[in-house]
Protein backbone atom coordinates (compact mmCIF):
# COMPACT_ATOMS: atom_id res chain seq x y z
CA UNK A 1 0.00 0.00 0.00
CA UNK A 2 2.21 2.51 1.10
CA UNK A 3 4.80 1.71 -2.04
CA UNK A 4 1.88 2.03 -4.13
CA UNK A 5 1.58 5.72 -2.60
CA UNK A 6 5.14 6.73 -3.12
CA UNK A 7 5.07 5.30 -6.40
CA UNK A 8 2.07 8.19 -7.44
CA UNK A 9 4.11 10.86 -5.88
CA UNK A 10 6.82 9.62 -8.05
CA UNK A 11 4.85 9.93 -10.60
CA UNK A 12 2.89 13.01 -9.82
CA UNK A 13 6.20 14.63 -9.48
CA UNK A 14 7.47 13.35 -12.97
CA UNK A 15 4.17 14.73 -14.48
CA UNK A 16 4.81 17.61 -12.47
CA UNK A 17 8.41 18.57 -13.94
CA UNK A 18 7.27 17.49 -17.08
CA UNK A 19 4.29 19.99 -17.01
CA UNK A 20 6.92 22.85 -15.75
CA UNK A 21 9.40 22.30 -18.66
CA UNK A 22 6.37 22.31 -21.14
CA UNK A 23 4.24 25.51 -19.39
CA UNK A 24 7.53 27.29 -19.80
CA UNK A 25 7.26 27.22 -23.59
CA UNK A 26 3.73 28.16 -23.09
CA UNK A 27 4.55 31.57 -21.23
CA UNK A 28 7.18 32.61 -23.47
CA UNK A 29 4.32 32.03 -26.55
CA UNK A 30 1.88 33.67 -24.04
CA UNK A 31 3.99 36.86 -23.30
CA UNK A 32 4.22 37.59 -26.98
CA UNK A 33 0.55 37.46 -27.23
CA UNK A 34 -0.15 39.14 -23.91
CA UNK A 35 1.97 42.36 -24.83
CA UNK A 36 0.16 42.53 -28.36
CA UNK A 37 -3.12 42.44 -26.35
CA UNK A 38 -2.50 44.90 -23.70
CA UNK A 39 -1.21 47.51 -26.62
CA UNK A 40 -2.88 47.63 -29.40
CA UNK A 41 -6.24 45.09 -28.40
CA UNK A 42 -5.47 42.41 -31.31
CA UNK A 43 -5.53 38.60 -30.69
CA UNK A 44 -2.80 37.85 -32.53
CA UNK A 45 -3.44 34.70 -33.96
CA UNK A 46 -0.11 34.84 -35.92
CA UNK A 47 1.85 34.21 -33.10
CA UNK A 48 1.65 30.85 -33.29
CA UNK A 49 3.73 31.22 -36.29
CA UNK A 50 6.26 32.70 -35.00
CA UNK A 51 7.12 30.60 -32.95
CA UNK A 52 7.46 28.08 -36.10
CA UNK A 53 9.70 30.93 -37.86
CA UNK A 54 11.81 30.71 -34.61
CA UNK A 55 12.41 26.85 -34.42
CA UNK A 56 12.93 26.84 -38.06
CA UNK A 57 15.66 29.37 -38.39
CA UNK A 58 17.26 27.44 -35.52
CA UNK A 59 16.87 24.37 -37.30
CA UNK A 60 18.19 25.93 -40.64
CA UNK A 61 20.98 27.56 -38.36
CA UNK A 62 21.94 24.46 -36.35
CA UNK A 63 22.09 22.09 -39.56
CA UNK A 64 24.70 24.79 -41.07
CA UNK A 65 26.56 24.07 -38.84
CA UNK A 66 26.39 27.07 -36.11
CA UNK A 67 26.78 26.79 -32.65
CA UNK A 68 24.06 26.83 -30.13
CA UNK A 69 24.59 30.01 -28.75
CA UNK A 70 24.34 32.21 -32.31
CA UNK A 71 21.60 30.04 -33.40
CA UNK A 72 19.49 30.46 -30.62
CA UNK A 73 19.68 34.91 -30.97
CA UNK A 74 19.32 34.17 -34.69
CA UNK A 75 16.75 32.55 -34.18
CA UNK A 76 15.20 35.43 -31.70
CA UNK A 77 16.40 38.28 -33.89
CA UNK A 78 14.83 36.49 -37.24
CA UNK A 79 11.41 35.90 -35.73
CA UNK A 80 11.08 38.97 -34.19
CA UNK A 81 11.94 40.93 -37.82
CA UNK A 82 9.38 38.47 -39.12
CA UNK A 83 6.86 40.23 -36.71
CA UNK A 84 8.08 43.73 -37.71
CA UNK A 85 7.27 43.43 -41.21
CA UNK A 86 4.16 41.78 -40.76
CA UNK A 87 2.94 44.28 -38.30
CA UNK A 88 4.28 46.83 -40.91
CA UNK A 89 2.76 45.22 -43.60
CA UNK A 90 -0.59 43.60 -42.58
CA UNK A 91 -1.47 45.14 -39.19
CA UNK A 92 -0.96 48.83 -38.73
CA UNK A 93 -3.22 49.57 -41.99
CA UNK A 94 -5.94 46.76 -40.57
CA UNK A 95 -5.49 49.10 -36.59
CA UNK A 96 -7.86 51.30 -36.69
CA UNK A 97 -10.96 48.78 -38.59
CA UNK A 98 -12.34 47.50 -35.19
CA UNK A 99 -11.37 44.75 -33.48
CA UNK A 100 -13.45 41.61 -35.61
CA UNK A 101 -11.89 43.23 -38.98
CA UNK A 102 -8.32 42.85 -37.26
CA UNK A 103 -9.15 39.29 -35.84
CA UNK A 104 -9.79 37.84 -39.31
CA UNK A 105 -6.64 39.23 -40.63
CA UNK A 106 -4.55 38.19 -38.40
CA UNK A 107 -6.30 34.74 -38.82
CA UNK A 108 -5.13 35.20 -42.53
CA UNK A 109 -1.56 36.17 -41.55
CA UNK A 110 -1.68 33.15 -39.33
CA UNK A 111 -2.88 30.97 -42.00
CA UNK A 112 -0.65 32.42 -44.79
CA UNK A 113 2.82 31.31 -43.21
CA UNK A 114 1.44 28.11 -42.00
CA UNK A 115 0.66 26.99 -45.86
CA UNK A 116 3.61 28.83 -47.06
CA UNK A 117 5.92 26.94 -44.86
CA UNK A 118 3.96 23.67 -46.00
CA UNK A 119 4.49 24.99 -49.82
CA UNK A 120 8.48 26.27 -49.73
CA UNK A 121 9.66 24.18 -46.69
CA UNK A 122 7.69 20.74 -47.51
CA UNK A 123 4.94 19.70 -44.92
CA UNK A 124 7.13 16.64 -43.07
CA UNK A 125 8.51 16.94 -40.33
CA UNK A 126 12.29 17.57 -40.10
CA UNK A 127 14.22 15.98 -37.32
CA UNK A 128 15.99 18.90 -35.36
CA UNK A 129 19.93 18.70 -35.24
CA UNK A 130 20.25 17.64 -31.20
CA UNK A 131 22.52 20.55 -30.29
CA UNK A 132 23.69 19.48 -27.19
CA UNK A 133 24.60 16.05 -25.50
CA UNK A 134 21.28 14.72 -23.49
CA UNK A 135 21.65 13.56 -20.54
CA UNK A 136 19.38 12.47 -17.54
CA UNK A 137 19.20 13.70 -14.17
CA UNK A 138 17.57 11.22 -11.45
CA UNK A 139 15.77 12.64 -8.44
CA UNK A 140 14.90 9.30 -6.81
CA UNK A 141 12.65 8.13 -9.70
CA UNK A 142 11.54 11.28 -11.09
CA UNK A 143 13.70 11.90 -14.40
CA UNK A 144 14.75 15.25 -15.11
CA UNK A 145 16.42 15.91 -18.74
CA UNK A 146 19.05 18.17 -19.32
CA UNK A 147 17.03 19.90 -22.38
CA UNK A 148 14.59 20.42 -19.46
CA UNK A 149 16.86 22.40 -17.11
CA UNK A 150 17.49 24.37 -20.54
CA UNK A 151 14.33 24.75 -21.19
CA UNK A 152 13.39 26.09 -17.58
CA UNK A 153 16.90 28.18 -17.18
CA UNK A 154 16.62 29.60 -20.45
CA UNK A 155 12.69 31.08 -19.71
CA UNK A 156 13.40 32.43 -16.47
CA UNK A 157 16.67 34.15 -17.76
CA UNK A 158 14.34 36.02 -20.50
CA UNK A 159 11.76 36.39 -17.93
CA UNK A 160 13.89 38.07 -15.66
CA UNK A 161 15.32 40.25 -18.60
CA UNK A 162 11.58 41.48 -19.97
CA UNK A 163 10.36 42.31 -16.61
CA UNK A 164 13.39 44.47 -16.04
CA UNK A 165 13.13 46.27 -19.77
CA UNK A 166 9.64 46.93 -19.07
CA UNK A 167 9.58 47.88 -15.67
CA UNK A 168 13.19 49.59 -15.56
CA UNK A 169 13.77 51.28 -18.72
CA UNK A 170 12.71 54.26 -21.07
CA UNK A 171 11.26 52.23 -23.96
CA UNK A 172 9.72 50.01 -20.78
CA UNK A 173 7.99 53.50 -19.62
CA UNK A 174 7.08 54.11 -23.37
CA UNK A 175 5.71 50.80 -24.10
CA UNK A 176 3.66 50.90 -20.67
CA UNK A 177 2.28 54.46 -21.72
CA UNK A 178 1.20 53.43 -24.56
CA UNK A 179 -0.90 50.05 -23.79
CA UNK A 180 -2.63 52.51 -20.84
CA UNK A 181 -3.36 54.95 -23.30
CA UNK A 182 -2.09 55.58 -26.88
CA UNK A 183 -3.76 58.46 -27.66
CA UNK A 184 -2.40 60.21 -24.36
CA UNK A 185 1.42 58.51 -25.04
CA UNK A 186 1.40 60.17 -28.37
CA UNK A 187 0.32 63.30 -26.74
CA UNK A 188 3.56 63.29 -24.87
CA UNK A 189 5.63 62.75 -27.28
CA UNK A 190 6.26 59.27 -27.58
CA UNK A 191 6.26 57.66 -30.93
CA UNK A 192 3.44 55.11 -30.45
CA UNK A 193 4.22 53.14 -34.04
CA UNK A 194 7.84 52.38 -32.74
CA UNK A 195 6.56 51.14 -29.34
CA UNK A 196 4.24 48.66 -31.24
CA UNK A 197 6.66 47.69 -33.72
CA UNK A 198 9.17 47.10 -30.84
CA UNK A 199 6.51 45.10 -28.53
CA UNK A 200 5.78 43.10 -31.71
CA UNK A 201 9.72 42.05 -32.18
CA UNK A 202 9.79 41.57 -28.16
CA UNK A 203 6.93 39.57 -28.34
CA UNK A 204 8.03 37.68 -31.80
CA UNK A 205 11.64 37.06 -30.13
CA UNK A 206 10.99 35.41 -26.77
CA UNK A 207 8.05 33.19 -29.65
CA UNK A 208 11.17 32.48 -31.75
CA UNK A 209 13.10 31.34 -28.27
CA UNK A 210 10.41 28.85 -27.14
CA UNK A 211 10.36 27.48 -31.08
CA UNK A 212 13.89 26.63 -30.86
CA UNK A 213 13.31 24.89 -27.14
CA UNK A 214 10.64 23.14 -28.23
CA UNK A 215 12.97 21.73 -31.23
CA UNK A 216 15.25 20.51 -28.88
CA UNK A 217 12.62 18.94 -26.60
CA UNK A 218 11.19 16.79 -28.90
CA UNK A 219 13.56 17.23 -31.84
CA UNK A 220 11.21 18.05 -34.76
CA UNK A 221 9.99 21.43 -36.52
CA UNK A 222 7.04 21.42 -39.23
CA UNK A 223 5.41 24.21 -40.86
CA UNK A 224 2.10 23.49 -38.50
CA UNK A 225 3.71 23.45 -35.24
CA UNK A 226 2.59 26.68 -34.60
CA UNK A 227 -1.15 26.39 -34.56
CA UNK A 228 -2.03 23.98 -31.29
CA UNK A 229 0.53 25.92 -29.23
CA UNK A 230 -0.50 29.19 -30.40
CA UNK A 231 -3.82 28.47 -29.57
CA UNK A 232 -2.72 27.42 -25.95
CA UNK A 233 -0.53 29.90 -25.32
CA UNK A 234 -3.40 32.25 -26.34
CA UNK A 235 -5.41 30.37 -23.33
CA UNK A 236 -2.80 30.32 -21.32
CA UNK A 237 -2.59 34.36 -21.72
CA UNK A 238 -6.38 34.28 -21.08
CA UNK A 239 -5.85 31.96 -18.24
CA UNK A 240 -3.46 34.55 -16.40
CA UNK A 241 -5.21 37.94 -17.37
CA UNK A 242 -4.43 39.60 -20.96
CA UNK A 243 -2.68 42.35 -21.12
CA UNK A 244 -1.15 41.06 -18.02
CA UNK A 245 2.54 40.21 -18.27
CA UNK A 246 2.67 38.39 -14.78
CA UNK A 247 -0.45 36.74 -15.61
CA UNK A 248 0.75 35.18 -18.78
CA UNK A 249 3.64 33.20 -17.07
CA UNK A 250 1.27 31.99 -13.96
CA UNK A 251 -1.38 31.06 -17.11
CA UNK A 252 1.51 29.28 -19.40
CA UNK A 253 2.95 27.39 -16.13
CA UNK A 254 -0.97 26.56 -14.66
CA UNK A 255 -1.77 25.06 -18.41
CA UNK A 256 1.21 23.00 -18.89
CA UNK A 257 1.01 21.39 -15.45
CA UNK A 258 -2.87 20.83 -15.88
CA UNK A 259 -2.54 19.09 -19.34
CA UNK A 260 0.42 17.16 -18.18
CA UNK A 261 -1.49 15.93 -15.39
CA UNK A 262 -4.74 14.83 -17.52
CA UNK A 263 -2.13 13.20 -20.16
CA UNK A 264 -0.50 10.80 -17.21
CA UNK A 265 -3.82 10.02 -14.74
CA UNK A 266 -6.80 9.92 -17.62
CA UNK A 267 -6.84 9.88 -21.06
CA UNK A 268 -3.79 11.52 -23.14
CA UNK A 269 -6.48 11.70 -26.53
CA UNK A 270 -8.10 14.56 -24.63
CA UNK A 271 -4.76 16.52 -24.21
CA UNK A 272 -6.21 19.52 -26.60
CA UNK A 273 -9.24 19.30 -25.66
CA UNK A 274 -8.36 20.04 -21.56
CA UNK A 275 -7.06 23.14 -22.48
CA UNK A 276 -10.11 24.73 -24.44
CA UNK A 277 -12.39 23.39 -21.41
CA UNK A 278 -10.00 25.40 -19.01
CA UNK A 279 -10.69 28.47 -21.74
CA UNK A 280 -14.19 28.11 -21.44
CA UNK A 281 -14.67 27.87 -17.79
CA UNK A 282 -12.00 30.80 -16.88
CA UNK A 283 -14.39 32.92 -19.67
CA UNK A 284 -17.50 31.97 -17.84
CA UNK A 285 -15.85 32.36 -14.16
CA UNK A 286 -13.93 35.24 -14.55
CA UNK A 287 -13.09 36.72 -17.59
CA UNK A 288 -10.54 38.76 -16.76
CA UNK A 289 -8.22 36.14 -15.80
CA UNK A 290 -6.27 35.11 -12.64
CA UNK A 291 -4.80 38.63 -12.00
CA UNK A 292 -7.30 40.51 -14.22
CA UNK A 293 -9.87 42.97 -12.88
CA UNK A 294 -13.10 42.67 -14.07
CA UNK A 295 -14.26 46.36 -15.85
CA UNK A 296 -17.86 47.58 -16.40
CA UNK A 297 -18.76 47.90 -20.11
CA UNK A 298 -19.37 51.19 -20.82
CA UNK A 299 -21.76 52.81 -23.59
CA UNK B 1 -20.56 14.49 -65.34
CA UNK B 2 -19.94 12.80 -62.86
CA UNK B 3 -17.27 15.18 -61.69
CA UNK B 4 -19.38 18.15 -62.31
CA UNK B 5 -22.41 16.71 -60.33
CA UNK B 6 -20.98 15.88 -57.35
CA UNK B 7 -19.10 19.78 -57.70
CA UNK B 8 -22.59 21.49 -57.96
CA UNK B 9 -23.94 18.89 -55.16
CA UNK B 10 -20.79 19.96 -52.33
CA UNK B 11 -21.59 23.62 -53.50
CA UNK B 12 -25.34 23.50 -52.89
CA UNK B 13 -24.10 21.92 -48.83
CA UNK B 14 -21.56 25.05 -48.93
CA UNK B 15 -24.13 27.60 -49.86
CA UNK B 16 -26.50 25.96 -46.54
CA UNK B 17 -23.35 26.34 -44.51
CA UNK B 18 -22.59 30.01 -45.23
CA UNK B 19 -26.39 30.89 -44.97
CA UNK B 20 -26.21 29.69 -41.58
CA UNK B 21 -22.99 31.19 -40.51
CA UNK B 22 -24.33 34.16 -42.17
CA UNK B 23 -27.07 34.26 -39.79
CA UNK B 24 -24.34 34.05 -37.04
CA UNK B 25 -21.80 36.21 -37.50
CA UNK B 26 -23.19 38.35 -40.71
CA UNK B 27 -26.70 39.30 -38.95
CA UNK B 28 -26.90 39.11 -35.57
CA UNK B 29 -23.19 40.18 -35.28
CA UNK B 30 -21.80 37.28 -32.98
CA UNK B 31 -18.73 36.02 -34.38
CA UNK B 32 -18.52 32.58 -34.07
CA UNK B 33 -15.42 30.20 -35.37
CA UNK B 34 -17.04 27.05 -34.57
CA UNK B 35 -18.82 25.89 -37.70
CA UNK B 36 -17.34 23.13 -38.32
CA UNK B 37 -18.06 21.26 -35.38
CA UNK B 38 -21.71 21.77 -35.69
CA UNK B 39 -21.30 20.61 -39.06
CA UNK B 40 -19.80 17.74 -37.85
CA UNK B 41 -22.43 16.85 -35.33
CA UNK B 42 -24.83 17.25 -38.05
CA UNK B 43 -22.84 14.61 -40.41
CA UNK B 44 -22.01 12.38 -37.75
CA UNK B 45 -25.43 11.92 -36.20
CA UNK B 46 -27.27 11.99 -39.56
CA UNK B 47 -24.89 9.50 -40.25
CA UNK B 48 -25.68 6.89 -37.72
CA UNK B 49 -29.01 6.95 -38.24
CA UNK B 50 -28.14 5.99 -41.67
CA UNK B 51 -25.88 3.20 -40.50
CA UNK B 52 -27.37 2.16 -37.11
CA UNK B 53 -31.28 2.87 -37.08
CA UNK B 54 -32.54 3.67 -40.64
CA UNK B 55 -35.43 1.29 -41.10
CA UNK B 56 -34.47 -0.80 -45.16
CA UNK B 57 -38.35 -0.89 -45.61
CA UNK B 58 -38.34 3.31 -45.60
CA UNK B 59 -37.67 4.85 -48.80
CA UNK B 60 -34.50 6.57 -49.31
CA UNK B 61 -35.81 9.73 -49.41
CA UNK B 62 -37.92 9.62 -46.54
CA UNK B 63 -34.33 8.08 -44.55
CA UNK B 64 -32.93 11.00 -45.93
CA UNK B 65 -35.58 13.77 -44.73
CA UNK B 66 -35.81 11.96 -40.99
CA UNK B 67 -31.75 11.82 -41.38
CA UNK B 68 -31.67 15.71 -41.87
CA UNK B 69 -34.26 16.39 -39.25
CA UNK B 70 -32.17 14.57 -36.71
CA UNK B 71 -28.89 16.30 -37.85
CA UNK B 72 -30.92 19.72 -37.55
CA UNK B 73 -32.26 19.33 -34.08
CA UNK B 74 -29.02 17.14 -32.46
CA UNK B 75 -26.61 20.00 -33.90
CA UNK B 76 -29.21 23.19 -32.99
CA UNK B 77 -29.11 21.23 -29.20
CA UNK B 78 -25.71 21.30 -29.22
CA UNK B 79 -25.87 24.93 -30.48
CA UNK B 80 -27.92 25.64 -27.47
CA UNK B 81 -26.20 23.90 -25.16
CA UNK B 82 -22.83 26.20 -26.22
CA UNK B 83 -24.51 29.15 -27.37
CA UNK B 84 -25.91 29.78 -23.48
CA UNK B 85 -23.17 30.02 -21.59
CA UNK B 86 -20.76 31.32 -24.25
CA UNK B 87 -23.17 33.96 -26.19
CA UNK B 88 -22.71 36.39 -22.67
CA UNK B 89 -19.15 36.75 -24.24
CA UNK B 90 -18.68 39.17 -26.86
CA UNK B 91 -16.29 40.08 -30.12
CA UNK B 92 -13.09 38.40 -29.87
CA UNK B 93 -13.51 36.21 -26.82
CA UNK B 94 -16.80 35.00 -28.39
CA UNK B 95 -14.69 33.68 -31.59
CA UNK B 96 -12.40 31.95 -29.17
CA UNK B 97 -15.20 30.69 -26.98
CA UNK B 98 -16.24 28.78 -30.65
CA UNK B 99 -13.10 27.83 -31.47
CA UNK B 100 -12.48 25.87 -28.41
CA UNK B 101 -16.21 25.06 -28.75
CA UNK B 102 -15.75 22.97 -32.13
CA UNK B 103 -12.26 21.64 -31.36
CA UNK B 104 -13.59 20.09 -28.57
CA UNK B 105 -16.05 18.86 -30.55
CA UNK B 106 -13.92 17.00 -33.16
CA UNK B 107 -11.73 15.66 -30.16
CA UNK B 108 -15.02 14.11 -28.52
CA UNK B 109 -16.01 12.76 -31.78
CA UNK B 110 -12.03 11.51 -32.59
CA UNK B 111 -12.81 9.62 -29.01
CA UNK B 112 -15.98 7.84 -29.92
CA UNK B 113 -15.51 4.10 -30.96
CA UNK B 114 -18.75 3.71 -32.27
CA UNK B 115 -18.95 6.00 -35.05
CA UNK B 116 -15.33 4.91 -36.36
CA UNK B 117 -13.20 7.71 -33.64
CA UNK B 118 -9.51 8.11 -35.56
CA UNK B 119 -10.29 5.38 -38.12
CA UNK B 120 -13.41 7.25 -40.08
CA UNK B 121 -16.97 6.85 -40.21
CA UNK B 122 -17.60 4.14 -43.29
CA UNK B 123 -20.57 2.40 -44.68
CA UNK B 124 -22.77 5.64 -44.58
CA UNK B 125 -25.93 4.76 -47.21
CA UNK B 126 -25.70 6.92 -50.41
CA UNK B 127 -29.22 9.05 -50.10
CA UNK B 128 -28.23 12.44 -50.85
CA UNK B 129 -28.82 13.94 -54.86
CA UNK B 130 -28.70 16.71 -56.67
CA UNK B 131 -32.61 17.49 -56.12
CA UNK B 132 -32.67 17.03 -52.12
CA UNK B 133 -29.48 19.15 -51.65
CA UNK B 134 -30.88 21.72 -53.44
CA UNK B 135 -34.46 21.28 -52.06
CA UNK B 136 -33.20 22.52 -48.66
CA UNK B 137 -30.61 24.95 -50.22
CA UNK B 138 -34.22 26.42 -51.11
CA UNK B 139 -35.98 26.06 -47.58
CA UNK B 140 -32.66 27.41 -46.04
CA UNK B 141 -32.73 30.31 -47.85
CA UNK B 142 -36.14 31.27 -47.91
CA UNK B 143 -36.39 30.51 -43.99
CA UNK B 144 -33.20 32.73 -43.32
CA UNK B 145 -34.84 35.77 -45.35
CA UNK B 146 -38.18 35.43 -44.34
CA UNK B 147 -36.94 35.25 -41.02
CA UNK B 148 -35.03 39.15 -41.68
CA UNK B 149 -38.13 40.64 -42.17
CA UNK B 150 -39.82 39.74 -39.31
CA UNK B 151 -39.98 40.52 -35.82
CA UNK B 152 -37.91 38.14 -34.71
CA UNK B 153 -35.67 39.21 -37.80
CA UNK B 154 -35.54 43.05 -36.36
CA UNK B 155 -34.62 41.86 -33.24
CA UNK B 156 -31.71 40.15 -34.53
CA UNK B 157 -30.58 42.78 -36.56
CA UNK B 158 -30.54 45.24 -34.08
CA UNK B 159 -28.11 43.63 -31.86
CA UNK B 160 -25.72 43.57 -34.57
CA UNK B 161 -25.97 47.52 -35.10
CA UNK B 162 -25.71 48.05 -31.31
CA UNK B 163 -25.95 45.38 -29.00
CA UNK B 164 -26.51 48.11 -25.91
CA UNK B 165 -28.72 50.26 -27.78
CA UNK B 166 -30.84 47.03 -28.68
CA UNK B 167 -31.06 45.97 -25.15
CA UNK B 168 -32.47 49.39 -23.66
CA UNK B 169 -34.94 49.61 -26.04
CA UNK B 170 -36.60 46.23 -24.52
CA UNK B 171 -34.84 43.54 -26.81
CA UNK B 172 -34.51 40.78 -24.66
CA UNK B 173 -31.00 40.32 -26.91
CA UNK B 174 -29.66 37.19 -25.06
CA UNK B 175 -32.89 35.23 -26.39
CA UNK B 176 -32.00 36.62 -29.93
CA UNK B 177 -28.38 35.61 -30.15
CA UNK B 178 -29.33 32.55 -28.41
CA UNK B 179 -31.68 31.75 -31.55
CA UNK B 180 -29.93 33.27 -34.25
CA UNK B 181 -26.77 31.03 -32.81
CA UNK B 182 -29.11 27.67 -32.67
CA UNK B 183 -30.82 28.41 -36.44
CA UNK B 184 -27.51 29.02 -37.87
CA UNK B 185 -25.90 25.65 -35.83
CA UNK B 186 -29.33 23.82 -37.22
CA UNK B 187 -28.87 24.21 -40.21
CA UNK B 188 -24.86 23.73 -39.92
CA UNK B 189 -26.08 20.18 -38.99
CA UNK B 190 -28.64 19.95 -41.98
CA UNK B 191 -25.74 20.40 -44.36
CA UNK B 192 -23.62 17.91 -42.08
CA UNK B 193 -26.46 15.28 -42.47
CA UNK B 194 -26.58 16.02 -46.36
CA UNK B 195 -22.85 15.83 -46.59
CA UNK B 196 -22.65 12.56 -45.18
CA UNK B 197 -25.22 10.67 -47.30
CA UNK B 198 -23.22 12.83 -50.10
CA UNK B 199 -19.68 11.88 -48.97
CA UNK B 200 -20.47 8.22 -47.63
CA UNK B 201 -16.97 8.51 -45.48
CA UNK B 202 -16.45 11.29 -42.51
CA UNK B 203 -13.46 11.57 -40.63
CA UNK B 204 -12.61 14.04 -37.84
CA UNK B 205 -10.18 15.64 -39.21
CA UNK B 206 -12.54 16.53 -41.99
CA UNK B 207 -13.78 19.10 -39.93
CA UNK B 208 -10.99 21.03 -38.47
CA UNK B 209 -10.79 24.42 -37.70
CA UNK B 210 -9.44 25.28 -40.88
CA UNK B 211 -12.59 24.76 -42.27
CA UNK B 212 -14.83 27.24 -40.35
CA UNK B 213 -12.32 29.39 -41.12
CA UNK B 214 -13.02 29.04 -45.17
CA UNK B 215 -17.04 29.29 -44.29
CA UNK B 216 -16.32 32.29 -42.86
CA UNK B 217 -14.20 33.63 -45.74
CA UNK B 218 -16.78 32.45 -47.58
CA UNK B 219 -18.87 35.25 -46.62
CA UNK B 220 -16.72 37.78 -45.75
CA UNK B 221 -15.82 37.31 -49.56
CA UNK B 222 -20.09 37.56 -50.14
CA UNK B 223 -20.31 40.53 -47.89
CA UNK B 224 -21.30 40.42 -44.42
CA UNK B 225 -24.88 40.12 -43.45
CA UNK B 226 -26.06 39.78 -47.15
CA UNK B 227 -27.79 36.48 -47.59
CA UNK B 228 -27.04 36.73 -51.67
CA UNK B 229 -23.38 37.40 -50.54
CA UNK B 230 -23.09 34.64 -48.67
CA UNK B 231 -24.56 32.42 -51.53
CA UNK B 232 -22.17 34.26 -54.11
CA UNK B 233 -19.09 33.35 -51.69
CA UNK B 234 -19.85 29.81 -51.23
CA UNK B 235 -19.88 29.00 -54.56
CA UNK B 236 -16.91 31.04 -55.66
CA UNK B 237 -14.79 29.75 -52.86
CA UNK B 238 -16.31 25.69 -53.92
CA UNK B 239 -15.13 26.56 -57.37
CA UNK B 240 -12.26 28.41 -57.43
CA UNK B 241 -10.09 25.55 -55.80
CA UNK B 242 -11.57 23.10 -58.76
CA UNK B 243 -10.38 25.99 -60.87
CA UNK B 244 -7.15 25.78 -59.61
CA UNK B 245 -6.20 22.34 -59.82
CA UNK B 246 -6.89 22.40 -63.79
CA UNK B 247 -3.76 25.10 -63.53
CA UNK B 248 -1.52 22.65 -62.78
CA UNK B 249 -0.52 20.80 -59.56
CA UNK B 250 1.65 23.23 -58.31
CA UNK B 251 -1.29 25.88 -58.24
CA UNK B 252 -3.37 23.86 -56.59
CA UNK B 253 -1.00 23.29 -53.74
CA UNK B 254 -0.53 26.90 -53.12
CA UNK B 255 -4.73 26.91 -53.03
CA UNK B 256 -4.55 27.70 -49.42
CA UNK B 257 -1.58 30.42 -49.72
CA UNK B 258 -4.11 32.11 -52.22
CA UNK B 259 -7.14 32.10 -49.80
CA UNK B 260 -5.44 33.44 -46.76
CA UNK B 261 -3.83 36.05 -48.92
CA UNK B 262 -7.08 37.38 -50.67
CA UNK B 263 -8.49 37.16 -47.04
CA UNK B 264 -6.52 39.70 -45.89
CA UNK B 265 -6.52 41.97 -49.60
CA UNK B 266 -10.05 42.15 -48.82
CA UNK B 267 -9.93 43.25 -44.84
CA UNK B 268 -7.34 45.19 -46.21
CA UNK B 269 -9.11 47.41 -49.05
CA UNK B 270 -12.92 45.74 -48.86
CA UNK B 271 -13.68 44.56 -45.91
CA UNK B 272 -17.69 44.82 -46.62
CA UNK B 273 -17.11 42.37 -49.41
CA UNK B 274 -18.59 42.03 -52.63
CA UNK B 275 -22.18 43.01 -51.32
CA UNK B 276 -21.43 44.29 -48.33
CA UNK B 277 -24.83 44.41 -46.73
CA UNK B 278 -27.14 44.74 -49.34
CA UNK B 279 -29.22 41.73 -51.12
CA UNK B 280 -29.44 41.47 -54.90
CA UNK B 281 -33.05 40.23 -55.61
CA UNK B 282 -34.40 38.45 -59.36
CA UNK B 283 -37.84 39.68 -58.08
CA UNK B 284 -37.19 43.07 -57.70
CA UNK B 285 -36.20 43.96 -61.37
CA UNK B 286 -39.27 42.36 -62.69
CA UNK B 287 -41.20 44.05 -60.07
CA UNK B 288 -39.33 47.37 -61.87
CA UNK B 289 -39.69 46.44 -65.52
CA UNK B 290 -43.35 46.06 -64.39
CA UNK B 291 -43.69 49.28 -62.87
CA UNK B 292 -41.72 51.01 -66.55
CA UNK B 293 -44.15 49.40 -68.71
CA UNK B 294 -47.65 50.39 -66.99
Amino acid sequence: MSENVTYFFYDLFQYLVNGLAQGSIYALIALGYTMVYGIIKLINFAHGEFYMIGAFIGFYCLVSGMPLWMAFPAAMIGAGLVAVLVEKIVYRPIRHAGRIPALITALGTSLLFQYLGQGVIGADPKAFPSAIAEKTYMLGEVIITRTQIIIMVVTFALMVILYWLVNHTKTGKAMRATSFNMNAAELMGINTNKIISFTFFIGAALAGAAGVLVGMYYNTAEPMMGLIPGLKAFIAAVLGGIGIIPGAVIGGLVLGVAENLVVGFWISTYRDAIAFAILILILLIKPAGILGKNRKEKV
Amino acid sequence: MDYLAHLTLNTGIFIILAVSLNLINGICGQFSLGHAGFWAVGAYTGAAYGVFLAPEALPDFINLFISCGIGFVVAALSGLLIGVPCLRLRGDYLAIATLGFGEIIRILIMNMDVVGGPRGFTNIPNWSNLFWVYFWVVITIVFCANLLRGTHGRAIISIREDEIAADSMGIYTFKYKTLAFVIGAGFAGLAGSLFAHAQQFLHPNGFTFMWSVIILLMIILGGLGSITGAIVGAVILTILPEMLRFMGETVSQWRMVIYSILLICLMLWRPSGIFGKHEFNILKFFKKDEEATS
